[in-house]
């Protein structure tokens, strides 16, 4: 561990809180949300916040998602730094916009609090609202403990306005596990934030202002390959957005004494012949069982995606290499083909080494170490008398 | 009152480049230049899908000469919420002006219109209503008028009109007036006075669009100016608190000083299925839609 140079105040704060203590000091300039469970506490804090004076910046009470994310990007298309804020529903109505932006290249930061998507109406936890924005165009984080859901918002600053990335940044953290959740965490001064993370530069990409440049944004492309090098040079951003993301954690480190994956992080994998992948707050758990099935010898450790794009798939590959066993635990479902990191995870298992996906968590409902447990020894213990299975999609649902 | 020699100095002031792909007679064009006359070229406009993201050509070309925002369809005021609360957060001041159709104003972006209107940011909004969706070849919209045929009313529309201007008044914002393409001392005067107001300006623009409307390309001012004479677009004007008819439709106060709609309705292949049943219903209609109007004009004195 980096000796911290900055000098941080511990607090504790729910991971909503958290979100809003990191856009204070990121000095937002305009910032507009829509309320909606459970992100609701995050519009509330920062409302409160410009109230008080603690931040210069304006809070735009629109009249939907849609809205904000509109007016989001407005405000960076006008030369501000700018933060909006969903779950759920909320996200779903932004559907359109979110492509928009993406491909407008402006940079922007959205906290996305993880919710089940109805119906029927369910405000508990899933991971299927923030995967289904995953081919518009954005760079999408998630974290695991309140901590780095802080570290995560301020770092998407600097990795948005980046010129070799210039992506609007969704950072995920699990709805009321980690949102209204209160933990113990080092938040850093202002002044070592300033001097992290300096004003945006206006001018970067560019600036639609009166008397301005008379530039264009968004008409019709001149020929028709127009739109495929846009895409094309999206997908450059994106591989950028690995170095940067890489970089910036590296000065983060040295900041804070925090040092991040970058985009993926490995427990106990050392020595493992077996992995398990998750991602979001339940990785806790599942380190847990981790640890217990360690203790009865098992040699297992577990990989937990921080960034899912731009995809790891160069991280993923090194931490599986030469594993006996890959099990992917899903907190969501794609209807028709199983659980979304299994189906994106599953091309970079080698044939020999046994797979497995799993859909759990499904509408919110909690896994316990102890199921966690029970089902990483069943695939393990499968595995080694068997051989490998290859198993894309399994459902746990216990009957209670 | 801007005077026609002022405008002369804008004639050979090419707002708008040549080439464009708008369609022979297009109203959006005649309007946007007038619009561009008021504010001698300096703004940032944000502009809805319709013909007028067509019109300008490809990117990164552009025929229009002030910065702009081109965003989906219901996107517009908000995103004219954002962008003029980062330039004042900047120190930057100068109009943004929202340039939209009935679809994106009556209909699909209704919601954000009204949001951007209530919030009273501090933006120009012209609706350019040409009573269809015309972009994706005339369909009808929340503006186009009872009985006329559109491709989704193809024997009428049976609906009422939506009154947005009225719509707008009512969310009490400091100016709200409309507009015609052929009367363009008023529309460039109503523009400069808004612009002067902090707050959220709404502008109604009558823009009679040819092959929506079914006439011939050269009638386009021609209809601007028969629905003003006839009675069937009042311009009026709403002012931080005052409303007035305007100059142009003063005389048609007087029923007996309108020219018969039949003159109106006739140029326009749209009514051509109308019976005279049909035209008197309508007649009906302005003579109710005039007692509406003087009556506000006589509450808000
Ligand atoms: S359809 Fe009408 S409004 Fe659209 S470009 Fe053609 S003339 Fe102009």
């Amino acid at each position: 561990m980096t000796q911290a140079v900055a000098r941080q105040v511990r607090k504790v704060l729910v991971g909503d809180h958290a979100v809003a203590e990191a856009v204070r000091l990121a000095r937002v300039q305009v910032i507009s949300a829509y309320p909606i469970t459970p992100q609701t506490l995050i519009v509330e804090r920062i409302s409160e916040m410009i109230s008080k004076g603690e931040l210069k910046a304006d809070f735009i009470r629109v009249e939907s998602e849609f809205a904000a994310l509109a007016t989001v990007y407005g405000a960076a298309a006008g030369g501000a730094r700018a933060f909006t804020a969903t779950s759920s529903h909320g996200l779903f109505y932004m559907y359109e916009m979110l492509w928009w932006a993406a491909a407008s290249r402006l940079p922007l930061v959205m906290a996305v609090v993880t919710r089940v998507v109805g119906p029927p109406w369910n405000i508990h936890n899933e991971h299927s609202d923030l995967l289904a924005i995953r081919d518009s165009g954005w760079v999408i984080g998630m974290a695991q403990n309140v901590q780095e859901v802080f570290d995560m918002t301020l770092t998407a600053f600097r990795i948005s306005e980046d010129e070799r990335v210039l992506l609007p940044v969704a950072v995920g953290l699990d709805g009321f596990i980690l949102s209204h959740t209160a933990e113990p965490l080092d938040v850093p001064s202002q002044e070592d934030v300033d001097s992290f993370l300096p004003p945006r530069n206006p001018r970067i990409p560019y600036v639609v202002e009166p008397n301005g440049e008379a530039i264009t944004m968004g008409n019709l492309p001149k020929d028709d390959v127009y739109h495929a090098i846009l895409k094309e040079l999206m997908d450059e951003s994106m591989e950028n957005a690995k170095k940067v993301i890489a970089e910036v954690y590296g000065e983060y480190g040295k900041l804070t004494g925090r040092n991040y994956g970058p985009l993926t992080e490995c427990y106990r994998c050392g020595d493992a012949k077996y992995i398990v992948i998750s991602m979001g707050a339940w990785t806790g758990d599942i380190l847990n069982a981790v640890n217990r099935l360690r203790n009865e010898g098992y040699p297992v450790g577990v990989l937990r995606i921080r960034y899912l794009r731009p995809f790891p798939d160069e991280e993923i590959s090194s931490w599986i290499n030469g594993v006996k066993g890959v099990l992917v635990f899903d907190r969501d479902y794609s209807a028709g083909y199983g659980g979304v990191l299994a189906g994106e995870i599953m091309g970079l298992v080698p044939h020999n080494v046994s797979f497995k996906g799993v859909i759990a968590g499904v509408g919110g409902f909690d896994v316990s170490v102890d199921e966690f447990a029970e089902l990483i020894r069943d695939f393990i213990d499968k595995t080694e008398r068997d051989g490998p299975m290859r198993v894309r999609k399994s459902w746990y649902i216990p009957r209670r | 009152m801007v005077t026609m020699t002022e405008l002369h100095r804008y004639g050979r002031t090419k707002f708008i480049m040549p080439g464009t792909a708008a369609c022979p007679g297009c109203p959006l064009q005649v309007g946007m230049r007038q619009l561009a006359m008021a504010l001698d070229g300096k703004m940032v406009m944000v502009i809805p899908a319709g013909c007028s993201s067509v019109i300008p050509g490809t990117a990164p070309n552009t025929a229009y000469t002030w910065p702009t925002l081109h965003v989906p369809f219901a996107s517009s005021p908000a995103v004219a919420s954002g962008l003029v609360r980062a330039l004042r957060q900047r120190g930057v001041d100068g109009p943004v002006v929202v340039w939209a159709g009935d679809g994106g104003t009556a209909d699909i972006g209704f919601a954000t219109l009204s949001g951007a209107a209530y919030r009273n940011d501090d933006v120009l909004y012209i609706m350019a209503d040409n009573e269809a969706y015309m972009n994706t070849g005339i369909q009808a919209s929340g503006t186009t008028p009872w009985m006329a045929w559109t491709t989704t009313s193809p024997s009428g529309k049976t609906e009422e009109r939506k009154e947005v201007d009225l719509i707008m008044l009512m969310h009490k914002i400091p100016y709200v007036a409309t507009a015609s393409i052929a009367f363009p001392m008023d529309f460039i005067d109503k523009v400069r006075r808004a612009v002067s107001i902090r707050g959220f300006k709404f502008i109604h623009l009558h823009t009679p669009c040819p092959p929506g409307w079914k006439m011939d390309d050269s009638y386009t001012i021609r209809a601007a100016r028969l629905a003003v004479e006839t009675g069937a677009w009042i311009l009026w004007e709403y002012n931080q608190g005052r409303l007035t008819i305007s100059p142009p439709s003063i005389p048609y106060k007087d029923k007996s000083r309108r020219r018969p709609l039949e003159e109106y309705l006739k140029i326009q292949g749209r009514f051509a299925h109308l019976k005279p049943e049909d035209v008197k219903a309508m007649e009906e209609r302005i003579d109710k839609q005039w007692d509406l109007i003087l009556k506000l004009a006589e509450i808000f004195k």
